[in-house]
């Protein structure tokens, strides 16, 4: 049965084969559909064209058991959800900021103020961009642990990475742009940590400010890297990451023990497995930042005022590690010299020789599992208690100003002295291959991490002492 | 053929890689004096910016007074000396405030403290408060806040004090 509509189209479609005139709407589209033109009101072959525009994105067929949710968590596509809602939300925002010291504050007033939906866009903004980190930070730990960073998959860990650094930094410019009192000693505080690079730092910092305090120079820098800089570094490395994806077979094939073999298995197409998966996924993702929006505003505090640092100044929630860092090691060790060495770990994980190949095994093996496990609670335990130990109990010999070696070299060598005989003793007593070593060392570290930035958030009160956060 | 044309061709080749790269070069210098100059403050003529505090008697021995438009402290020891001091910690150019209370100025951003003369009790900061120049005449006070002076410590030769009347 033909539907009336589909008639008028048969009769459209063979007027055309017959050179008899169209209207004008039919015309325009019947030029959008391609192939000959008796097949183009096909209602399958129009399904044909959506599919063929897909397959420009998505492969044609995945392996089944990859469509796991518990294997990616569908993290990969919320990322990407959240980074077209932020282009989208931010290219609206563009609309009413205004990039100088006079203005910057007042335009966000307006905005929540007199703008219609403009407090909504910028919670909207605000809640995907915090939300994007907390994903590609999940997303990271889930390839971490599934070892899919090994084989073909090595430079698409390093992609991440990058992303993972544009991210940050992406957020860290967005949160300046207000020029509110979080703003303003964020940027002072951050810039200030430049001087502390050997050489190239003081000039590096007054570059960046425009000068040497913060002004109307910093705020059209942070501007020009938010929204233009950062966007177009996204925008040529987030096709890449995912055309290494399909370069290598699509996600790892997910198994239960290095022992099992690495075949794909069943093939299933796309269309209509992994597309309407991965629709589920965004329409969810949208869901939840739009509900959130609605009931949590994004923060505003009171206007920049550069004679008064608020008590306590905390850094953003995601640089609360650091801001722990900087509270007991000289800075040159808590801006240089660990984070360098981090980034430098994070940036060979792929590279190491390893003694297994266990790509797609979560936690390497059930040994490993419970390493990782012992690793993290060691780091809840530890951590906490060399941040105390180091408020309280070293006092009588610290007063002063903060040391190179008392301050820097002499913590810094206990730390690496804690790692290396955590790491001995996880070679020796558990007979860990190097595979699981490596992977309890970075849940050791990845764990104290996530503590300084707990203790950042909630157990740093006024005046940084420690106690819980109003 | 052969080798005239062969090395005529690999001639030409070099010299456009040379043209390329003196282009590339150009370029990269032209992005780098545009930035350089785009950010560049201009500073003041001599970098002198003089600022009268007032007469020696406004200050009480053991107070610390907060100048805000000239963004620094004035602290008159307890031995009747001056300092004036930048409010910048000198961990991470947070403003510190004079905590009268404690006797010692406290940064809200990493919990350093200072004494009243500027000097570390607690760190994190690396050093002493940044100085400023004061000079006394006829009994007046005057700082100069332009030439700020890094020092790692406290010392007894950077107290001014008032002639003897």
């Amino acid at each position: 049965m033909l539907l009336p509509a589909e008639k008028s189209w048969i009769i459209a479609r063979n007027k055309t084969v017959e050179n008899v005139s169209l209207s004008i709407l039919q015309r325009i589209r019947l030029s959008i559909l391609t192939g000959k033109p008796e097949e183009r009101n096909d209602q399958q072959s129009q399904r044909n064209v959506f599919r063929s525009f897909l397959l420009h994105f998505r492969p044609a067929s995945v392996p089944e058991r990859t469509l796991d949710f518990s294997l990616s968590w569908g993290q990969g596509g919320m990322a990407l959800v959240l980074v077209i809602l932020l282009f989208a939300s931010g290219l609206m925002l563009k609309f009413s900021y205004e990039p100088s010291p006079a203005r910057a504050y007042a335009s966000i007033i307006h905005l929540v103020n007199q703008v219609r939906f403009g407090q909504l866009l910028r919670n909207l903004h605000h809640w995907s961009a915090n939300g994007l980190l907390l994903v590609v930070f999940l997303h990271c730990l889930r390839v971490f642990y599934t070892g899919a960073f090994t084989g073909p998959r090595q430079l698409n860990w390093s992609i991440g990475l990058v992303l993972f650094a544009a991210v940050l930094l992406s957020n860290f410019t967005g949160y300046l742009l207000p020029w509110d009192q979080r703003a303003y000693w964020a940027i002072t505080i951050s810039t200030s940590m430049l001087d502390y690079l050997p050489a190239v730092g003081t000039g590096l910092r007054e570059w960046i400010l425009g000068g040497s305090e913060p002004g109307p120079g910093t705020l059209v820098n942070f501007y020009a890297i938010h929204t233009a800089i950062l966007p177009a570094l996204l925008l040529f490395f987030v096709p890449w990451h995912f055309w290494r994806i399909r370069k290598a077979n699509g996600l790892v094939i997910p198994r239960r023990s290095e022992n099992e073999p690495m075949t794909a298995g069943e093939m299933v197409d796309s269309m209509p497995h992994l597309i309407i998966r991965e629709a589920a996924v965004a329409l969810l993702v949208l869901a939840a930042v739009l509900l959130i929006s609605m009931f949590f505003n994004a923060p505003l505090d009171a206007q920049a005022n550069p004679g008064l640092s608020p008590n306590p100044t905390k850094a953003p929630w995601y640089f609360m590690g650091v801001q722990e860092l900087l509270i007991h090691f000289h800075p040159l060790f808590a801006v240089l010299v660990i984070p360098g060495l981090l980034v430098l770990g994070l940036l060979l994980i792929p590279y190491f020789n390893y003694e297994a190949n266990t790509a797609g095994v979560w936690f390497c093996s059930a040994r490993g599992r419970k390493m990782a496990l012992a690793a993290a609670i060691l780091a809840s335990v530890a951590t906490p208690a060399a941040v105390w130990f180091d408020a309280y109990a070293t006092a009588f010999w610290r007063a002063g100003p903060a040391g190179l070696v008392s301050n820097g070299l002499l913590p810094f060598t206990v730390l690496l002295a804690v790692c290396a005989g955590f790491y001995w003793l996880v070679k020796q007593t558990f007979r860990a291959n190097n595979n699981e070593a490596i992977q309890a060392m970075f849940t050791l570290i990845v764990t104290s991490f996530v503590v300084l930035t707990m203790i950042g958030v909630w157990f740093r009160g006024a005046g940084m002492q420690l106690g819980w956060a109003a | 053929m052969g080798k005239e044309t062969h090395s005529r061709r690999s001639f030409l080749n070099r010299l456009w890689l040379v043209l390329g790269g003196l282009a590339f070069a150009e370029i990269t210098a032209g992005v780098f004096g545009f930035f350089r100059s785009s950010s560049q403050e201009k500073p003041a003529a001599n970098g002198d910016n003089i600022i009268t505090a007032g007469p020696v008697e406004k200050f009480e021995p053991g107070t610390v007074s907060a100048f805000v438009a000239g963004k620094f402290y004035l602290a008159r020891l307890e031995d009747g000396g001056f300092l004036a001091m930048s409010r910048r910690c000198t961990h991470l150019s947070c403003t510190v405030p004079w905590v009268a209370a404690e006797n010692k100025f406290i940064c809200p951003c990493h919990a350093s403290e200072f004494d009243i003369r500027g000097e570390v009790t607690s760190p994190p900061a690396p050093r002493a408060l940044d100085l400023y120049q004061v000079e006394i005449h006829q009994n007046v006070l005057t700082v100069n806040t332009g030439k700020p002076t890094k020092r790692s410590a406290f010392a007894s030769d950077q107290v001014t004090y008032p002639k003897a009347t």
